[in-house]
């Protein structure tokens, strides 16, 4: 178990360094951040003291480090735009980014988990189909259409909600409805492969031949085993709304760090981008390691792989 | 009687005829073929994504006018069925005068061809690396599955957003950032059938007989792995779509005033509360070509792969 959460752990590090670099090299590939910083009449030597300043001139690698070492100890640098500090702006932001992800996790979760486990105890049956004609359906409405589809009828035809902002909760049954769609498909998906993978395993097969009802295989043995797809499932799909929190925030005019990234994507203001793209990328590293660590205390035979 | 009198056509009814059906199972390409053409999916969703192929590449010859050409005096016309529809625009007007029509039929062109390039190109990496790392294990195996990783780590809208704000949102551009940010799926699953495959007796044979790890990767796996890379390709292409979409949409994509169904929805948005078909039909048309796309995708898994259902 240690050794597996260890190297785990490790891989994750591993991951997460190199991620970093790539949200670094992505900054530099940018364009030359002191001709930014120094504005568009700006004279050489002007632009030459400015890179010497922000340590521009140094080697890459030791560009890289000087930003790991701030990084680290929570500076991710001055948004050029704003000039405000980076963590601020998104520590700012992040709450409102929370509360359209986890209730809509929570709901699609409600959703996406029962009918997967329904569809893969009756596979190839009208129920099957019906739940995964409905995730083909889900996952080919393009999340920022199916955004104002549902601002065109709720918002302008029966006026039921308010189409844009977040002043009360009102204002995120859309966004969390969208985001639900977004991402029930993948639960399912992932939900009744899970579930089918624990109903032909040996277990199962030993239950029904010592004649346990059909029930008490289901509750008692296989939809306990099926909780570990489930924690994954959160975990990758937690991941992908953040990920995504982007277009619904920019479509219902949310200020979270969805439409920071894309404000800042805007204005070419990198350092904000760099930092939402590494931030969201260990999110997604962390969720997934956590998902695995959990697994295998839920399943010591995974740790000891 | 011997096998060579036999005439397929002549076969008379009776317990002789069956005898010989026995004899001669049907071929793997026959049955694949018997399962092609009992597939309601593969023949709908095929079908209309051929339909919509086929329109695509003729569009430059039968599209009703010019999608770039102006024409202010007949800004915002109903589609046929609204209230003041005519048959001149089919699809209506958009906000500049331009047809619909011949707008979203361009639009075909752009968003197809940048899906079908993508899709390539995120198949030859993936499949390489997949193909690679699942044959020789170890070392370069561990190097495959940490690229995996670091790739699903990224979030790829953001990282597709913000290099085309560096680059550029030429068509060029779009299909090798898309391209090489949708490979997993290919890697993944090429990884983990070359792995088994690598044990197998012809590999082994294969090696015997001196063949070198090029020759193996070319003529023996990739035509095993050629299956699921088929599927997944038809597959991610409908994903492609949603992403070229989506970026376009944000207006990080596809540059005005070259159409693409996902800037066509972006065009219309702001007279959505009063001009909807703005919306509705490109986000639509997105919509059916990405469920008739995974339906085909579906339906070639099920005739090409058939164990690798669910």
């Amino acid at each position: 178990m240690l050794r597996f959460v260890l190297r785990r752990l490790q891989i994750a590090l591993l991951v997460a360094i190199t991620v970093s670099i790539v949200g670094f090299s992505l900054l530099r590939a940018s364009g030359d951040i002191a001709l930014v910083l120094a504005g568009e009449n700006a004279k050489p030597e002007e632009v030459v003291r400015i890179s010497h300043a922000y340590g521009l001139d140094k080697p890459l690698y030791m560009q890289y480090l000087d930003w790991g070492a701030k990084a680290l100890s929570g500076d991710l640098g001055r948004s050029l735009f704003t000039n405000e500090p980076v963590t601020g702006l998104i520590l700012d932001r992040l709450p409102v980014t929370i509360y359209v992800a986890v209730p809509a996790l929570v709901i699609s979760l409600l959703i996406a988990v029962p009918l997967g486990v329904l569809a893969a105890t009756r596979p190839n049956t009208w129920i099957d189909r019906a739940a995964l004609s409905f995730a083909v359906t889900g996952s080919a409405l393009p999340s920022f259409w199916l955004a104002l589809m549902l601002i065109y009828l709720f918002g302008v035809m029966l006026r039921w909600l308010p189409i844009s902002g977040s002043d009360s909760w009102w204002h995120f049954v859309m966004p969390w409805i969208t985001v639900a769609i977004g991402v029930i498909p993948l639960q399912m998906r992932l939900t009744r492969t899970g579930m089918l993978d624990v109903l032909s395993s040996d277990f199962i097969r030993t239950a029904r031949a010592k004649g346990l009802s059909a029930a008490s295989v289901m509750f008692k043995h296989a939809l306990r085993n099926a909780i570990l797809p489930v924690v994954s499932v959160a975990a990758v799909s937690l991941g992908f709304l953040l990920g995504n929190s982007l277009v619904v925030e920019s479509v219902f005019a949310l200020n979270g760090v969805g439409m920071l990234a894309y404000q800042s994507i805007l204005r070419l203001d990198f350092p904000v981008v760099q930092s939402i793209i590494v931030f969201i990328s260990f999110c997604y590293i962390f969720l997934t390691l956590m998902s695995d660590v959990i697994n295998a205390k839920l399943d010591p035979r995974i740790g000891l792989r | 009687m011997a096998i060579s009198d036999i005439n397929p056509a002549g076969f008379v009814r009776g317990p002789a005829s069956d005898e010989i059906f026995e004899a001669l199972p049907p071929s793997p390409r026959e049955l694949m073929r018997r399962r092609a053409r009992s597939h309601g999916g593969l023949i709908f969703g095929g079908g209309f994504v051929l339909l919509v192929v086929a329109l695509a590449i003729l569009t430059p010859w039968i599209a009703p006018y010019d999608p770039y050409n102006q024409d202010l005096s007949a800004r915002l016309i109903d589609p046929i069925w609204g209230a003041k529809g005519s048959w001149a625009h089919l699809l209506g007007t958009d906000a500049l005068g331009r047809d619909f029509l011949s707008r979203l039929m361009y639009g075909a062109r752009v968003s197809l061809t940048i899906s079908a390039c993508a899709s390539l190109i995120s198949a030859i990496v993936g499949a390489t690396l997949g193909i690679v790392g699942g044959y020789f294990g170890g070392r370069i195996d561990g190097f495959v599955s940490y690229l995996i990783n670091v790739k699903l780590s990224l979030p790829p809208l953001l990282v597709s957003l913000s290099l085309v704000s560096v680059v550029g949102g030429s068509v060029t551009a779009l299909i090798f950032i898309i391209g090489f940010l949708t490979w997993d799926r290919y890697a993944v699953v090429t990884r983990s059938v070359s792995m088994q495959l690598r044990n197998q007796e012809f590999i082994a044979a294969a090696q015997a007989v001196g063949a070198s790890h090029t020759r193996i990767l070319l003529t023996e796996l990739l035509p095993n792995v050629m299956n699921q890379i088929i599927v997944i390709a038809s597959l991610e292409m409908a994903v492609v779509i949603l992403i070229e979409s989506v970026l376009s949409f944000l207006g990080l994509g596809v540059q005005p005033p070259t159409p693409s169904w996902g800037l066509l929805v972006a065009e219309g948005r702001s007279f959505m509360f009063f001009k909807p078909y703005l919306i509705v039909i490109p986000g639509l048309t997105i919509f059916l070509m990405v469920i008739a796309i995974n339906l085909a995708g579906d339906g070639l898994r099920d005739v090409l792969s058939p164990e690798g259902r669910n």
